[in-house]
């Protein structure tokens, strides 16, 4: 075992609600009424959006192994994670994500196609943050956090001036992050102005080949205590123990209780990007064990138990996936790529006198004026 | 001009309920130069922010709010303080508008106290300006005298682009009669020529500009004639301005207190030496900061430009037939 599994999930109080070997759910007296409405049929739609989120995440590996995108960094294992935590916010709550919430942009209703173009190169961005209230991948790690507390901060002010605004600010961020200085000034801001903002770490076990141990000594939900905050542990491979978590975050957010931090403790099934070689630092045992407890496969036997995993139920979910991954790839094979002239135009909201001057040059040099 | 840049932050917290100020000690203690004194009481403590003390929590938080509508205005306590915020402000702040294809915009502004000349500890004389006007998507402005001083600062809060504010610390003190009741009459991002000269220009900027203005009374006084540019804008440069001054004097001297090393005043001498090759009489001449890092205060006064390194500065291109 390596140093990364000194931080697992069965500690006792890890959050956990889906069974690991089939059966129907745990009752907890805290979590579970977060999920009084979620029904057979919701549970099925849960279901679809795992496998969803798993297939575009292949076919964005696929396209890159054929060299479509200059690189991809996988949410494989990661699904129940990102899909809980998604469905537990509302439209009018702002994601501040790190760059691996492929499936929490797709449900919150980005064209998958447009995800992928920052990938490909072909923008810094994909969509209007505007659009969809999620900004666009963040790679220096630990620089989104901050943002999120001075949004939240923002929402309270105007929450002052209409009191009909309980919107909140979810900042997605992974176990490395958790050691940038920006995650304790965050947490710290947050704390001190008491901001409706929930803290969400993917404890993915691996910061690229670092794993877990060396980023903390202590289990990463232990850092909310220092700051006065709430944190919660779950299981980030149990997509319904996420959402409730998520909802009861959002909830104590909304209602002036402060932030919160939770720590979802899941696995990073496949390579930080397509560059990365985890064979290199992981022991193919550590992989096997994770993949028993594959996320998907996880919420799969509890619709066994219930008799939902149909034929016809799973033939229609994989229909679904594969369609959205035509789609995907179609969307890809057709980007229009940006103009090169594209570079000037949005470096200052407002006119800039150097960069007219460059752009005066770059289009008389492109049209052979230069000569 | 602090009492100038108070009434400049009171009128723009009045026109725009957007508007907040945010950073270390400048709510109650009115900051530690009292640039916000009594801002706080006046406007209330959601407006004007005292904060946890972290510049890279300011500007981080900061920019959130931005995109939610505000129009933050943030105190960097001192210049040698604001290199824990340089992640959010060259990757983030400056990046974003790019980043996002033009569909958020991050209307920040950062005020900065800078330089030296006041006989303070390590870290509180610095002169980093260079640093932002490098960075594409930062706007860079410096006011030297209490007049600007209240209009730029109003002029940098309503620019929708992030703008650093650099304030001559030195020149805090400065005093002058300041009309509140008049508009800017000059573009944020203009030159201004201070006097007309025919001989040679100066160009400076932030606290050099007064000591350029000396230099060139002590030289009128010898006969000889200066134009005194004050460059106001670090990004963009208004370069038209110092085109006109130096087809006319055919001489350039540029004064900073920042390092001469790839400061503002190497890329005003490279840019003058292509616009103006045929009009120059002489090289153009950078005085400014050595290539240290900037001294204990009792021996600052050989650090920092002054008049007699100015006047030598002209001298030594008069001198070039």
């Amino acid at each position: 075992m390596s140093i990364a599994t000194a931080q697992q999930l069965d500690t006792a109080d890890t959050v956990t609600l889906l069974t690991e070997h089939g059966g129907d759910l745990r009752e907890d007296d805290l979590f579970s009424p977060y999920l009084a409405d979620i029904d057979d049929a919701e549970l099925c739609r849960i279901y679809e959006d795992l496998v969803v989120v798993r297939r575009i995440d292949a076919e964005a590996t696929a396209l890159q192994r054929q060299g479509e995108l200059a690189l991809w960094a996988p949410l494989l294992g990661q699904e129940a994670a990102q899909v809980g935590s998604a469905r537990g916010i509302r439209p009018g709550d702002f994601v501040f994500g790190s760059y691996r919430e492929h499936a929490v942009a797709y449900l919150r209703g980005v064209d998958p196609t447009l995800i992928l173009r920052f990938w490909r190169g072909s923008t810094h961005s994909g969509w209007n943050p505007y659009d969809i209230n999620m900004t666009t991948p963040a790679i220096v790690i630990g620089s989104q956090m901050l943002q999120a507390v001075g949004y939240a901060m923002g929402i309270m002010r105007d929450a002052k001036r209409d009191d009909s605004i309980h919107d909140i600010a979810v900042t997605y961020f992974g176990d490395g992050a958790t050691s940038q200085g920006g995650f304790s000034e965050a947490l710290g801001f947050a704390a001190s102005s008491h901001a409706p903002v929930v803290f969400f770490c993917q404890n993915n076990q691996y910061a690229i080949s670092a794993p877990v141990g060396i980023q903390t000594s202590v289990p990463i939900v232990q850092r909310a205590s220092g700051f006065g905050m709430r944190g919660i542990r779950v299981d980030g491979n149990d997509v319904l123990a996420v959402l409730a978590v998520t909802r009861y975050a959002a909830e104590r957010a909304r209602s002036g209780d402060g932030p919160t931090l939770i720590e979802a403790v899941t696995y990073r099934m496949g390579p930080h990007t397509t560059s990365d070689d985890p064979t290199r630092y992981r022991d193919a045992d550590e992989l096997a064990l994770w993949k028993t407890r594959d996320p998907i496969d996880r919420l799969l036997r509890t619709l066994e138990y219930r008799g939902l995993a149909t034929d016809e139920m799973l033939a229609a979910v994989d229909a679904k996936a594969d369609a959205v991954a035509a789609e995907v790839r179609k969307g890809c094979l057709e980007t229009v790529e940006p103009r090169p002239e594209s570079i000037f135009d949005h470096v200052y909201s407002e006119p800039h006198s150097l960069i007219e001057e460059e752009r005066a040059e770059f289009l008389d040099y492109h049209r052979g004026g230069a000569e | 001009m602090a009492k100038a840049l108070n009434a400049g932050l009171r009128r723009s917290l009045d026109d725009d309920d957007r508007v907040m100020l945010m950073g270390e000690d400048i709510g109650r203690l009115g900051g530690v130069f009292r640039v916000t004194d009594q801002l706080q009481a006046e406007f209330g403590a959601d407006r004007v922010v005292d904060t946890p003390l972290a510049e890279s929590g300011i500007i981080g938080t900061a920019i959130g709010l931005a995109m939610r509508g505000y129009r933050p205005v943030c105190e960097i306590q001192f210049d040698g303080f604001i290199y824990p915020a340089f992640d959010q402000i060259v990757s983030q702040l400056a990046k974003i508008h790019t980043r996002t294809e033009g569909a958020v915009t991050v209307p920040l502004t950062i005020r900065v106290p800078y330089g030296g000349g006041i006989g303070a500890v390590e870290h509180h004389s610095e002169s980093p300006e260079a640093y932002f006007a490098h960075t594409a998507g930062l706007r860079v402005v410096t006011c030297s005298n209490p007049d600007d001083a209240f209009g730029m600062i109003q002029q940098a809060i309503r620019s929708d682009d992030p703008v650093l504010f650099f304030e001559p610390k030195r020149r805090y003190w400065d005093r002058a009669d300041v009309d509140l009741d008049a508009a800017p009459t000059v573009g944020l991002y203009d030159a201004r020529v201070v006097i007309a000269g025919s001989d040679l220009t100066v160009v400076a900027y932030g606290p050099m500009v007064a000591t350029a203005l000396a230099a060139a009374k002590e030289a009128a006084s010898e006969g000889t004639s200066i134009e005194v540019i004050d460059l106001r804008s670090l990004s963009p440069i208004d370069f038209d301005t110092i085109d006109r001054s130096v087809a006319k004097t055919g001489r350039l001297v540029v004064v900073h207190e920042a390092s001469v090393f790839l400061g503002i005043g190497a890329e005003i001498a490279a840019r003058i030496s292509e616009r103006c090759f045929f009009q120059l009489e002489a090289p153009v001449l950078r005085v400014g900061g050595y290539a240290t890092p900037y001294p204990p205060s009792k021996v600052e006064q050989y650090y920092l430009p002054d008049v007699d390194r100015v006047l030598d500065a002209i001298d030594r291109s008069l001198a070039v037939e």
